[in-house]
């Protein structure tokens, strides 16, 4: 069943630049989420960090998945400036080391690497579910892909349960105060707004699962 | 050689500024900016921090030392893709008071643990509660080491003397107080102000307790090299 293929280098290559590209359409959409209860620039900032990604594909493509994550850790936490380079970077960072040098990742290996890549979120910026950050779009999609992965299925439904997840997880940032970052200043007046890391997360994660999709 | 620091912050210019300032106490120690994006704008760089910590250590290790949030995480991911080496330390500590004591520290030869803890101590150096009654002259008791010693030199113990002072007993096996604060803390003997004429009492427990003690001796009744 073609749905079951393993994941390559070739699709993570593909999530990274469907990454970029989802990131670059919202671009503007991010910095005006994040003007909302923070300082405007995640939209830009991350922009600049997947658009350098780019570049870096252009000269050279990775071998495995494993390198492809590794060279988006490396280029965010270089590029992007605020505190999404090394979140994300981490959680690329994190991930290249779940899955080593393999191949191809099944269904367990990429819930485990998602599992390994919030770890990295959690670790580094210290925030907990509820804190209205990346973590609620995060937490829902490692339990959403690890539920998928031990009921059997493949990749692609794995990571399209994790976006769909993620998705949900980022709605449900609306009603809280934050307790992380500099939306935390504000206190009640950030209720109300979404949380721009967990919608740049979903995105991501949404990009992943379309990668998986056209690639099976 | 010592161990290097490496200063991490949003802006090239501040970054650049603590580095200077530090160097001034520490012409010898190897101290290196990591300021800014690699287009010159606000952020931190991984590439920076990273290309700051390879030139830092040059076999003593490095402290690194950081400003805001983000600084902290990206000083963090940098010691993550170096594999968390145990000869580097991200010390929580304030910029400016932390950069100036470790390179004070560094420069007197201390290892990286002091320099480590002169940073992270800078700005409370918290005072021991030895301040009670004397001990006269050198005498073991409850395997205490403890001497009353007159500073000879004009200067007293100033920057110099303290580093000195307190990165010799930092690389000891020792818990010693002179004058009621921790004489392996540079800082902390610099908050003294003992001018010449001033006692200080000294006492000290471990392993090496009297070497440490002799040690003290040695250089206040050599006025620290400055007669």
């Amino acid at each position: 069943m073609a749905n079951n293929a393993a994941l390559d280098a070739a699709w993570a290559i593909d999530w990274l630049r469907r990454s970029a590209a989802v990131v670059a359409e919202n671009r503007v959409h991010l910095i005006e989420l994040d003007r909302a209860i923070g300082d405007a620039d995640h939209g830009e900032n991350l922009d600049r960090g997947f658009s350098a990604i780019l570049e870096k594909l252009d000269a050279e493509l990775p071998a495995t998945p494993g390198a492809a994550f590794k060279l988006a850790a490396m280029t965010l936490m270089s590029k992007v400036g605020g505190a999404a380079g090394p979140l994300y970077g981490t959680a690329y960072l994190r991930a290249a080391t779940a899955v080593g040098d393999a191949a191809s990742l099944d269904s367990a290996t990429l819930a485990t690497a998602l599992a390994a890549a919030r770890d990295g979120v959690v670790a580094r910026g210290k925030a907990a579910v509820g804190d209205k950050t990346m973590i609620d779009a995060w937490t829902p999609a490692v339990d959403a892909a690890a539920s998928a992965a031990a009921d059997g299925a493949g990749p692609a439904v794995v990571l399209d349960a994790a976006a769909t997840a993620a998705e949900a997880g980022a709605v449900s940032t609306d009603p809280l105060v934050a307790h992380k970052g500099r939306a935390s200043y504000l206190g009640e007046r950030a209720i109300g707004h979404r949380d721009p890391g967990a919608v740049s997360s979903a995105m991501i994660l949404r990009a992943a699962a379309q990668a998986a999709e056209a690639s099976s | 050689m010592s161990v290097g620091l490496v200063v991490v912050s949003h802006s090239a210019q501040l970054a650049a500024g603590v580095v200077e300032l530090a160097a001034q106490m520490a012409p010898d120690v190897s101290l290196f900016p990591a300021g800014g994006m690699d287009d010159g704008g606000l952020g931190t760089s991984l590439e920076k921090v990273m290309t700051a910590l390879g030139l830092a250590d040059t076999g003593n290790g490095a402290v690194v030392l950081t400003d805001l949030g983000s600084a902290v995480m990206t000083a963090e991911s940098a010691l993550e893709f170096l594999g968390n080496p145990e000869n580097m330390r991200l010390a929580d500590a304030p910029l400016v008071e932390g950069a100036v004591a470790a390179a004070v520290a560094a420069q007197s030869g201390a290892c990286l643990d002091v320099v480590c803890k002169a940073a992270e101590t800078a700005l409370n150096p918290v005072r021991g509660a030895a301040d009670g009654a004397p001990v006269a002259g050198s005498e073991e008791s409850d395997g205490k080491v403890a001497a009353v010693l007159t500073l000879i030199n004009p200067m007293g113990l100033h920057a110099r003397p303290a580093a000195a002072l307190a990165g010799q007993l930092g690389a000891m096996d020792v818990d010693i107080e002179i004058n009621g604060v921790d004489g392996q803390s540079v800082m902390m003997l610099m908050t003294l102000g003992a001018a010449q004429g001033t006692e200080l009492v000294v006492s000290a427990t471990g392993p090496d307790a009297q070497q440490a003690v002799d040690l003290v001796r040695a250089e206040v009744e050599a006025g620290f090299g400055e007669l």
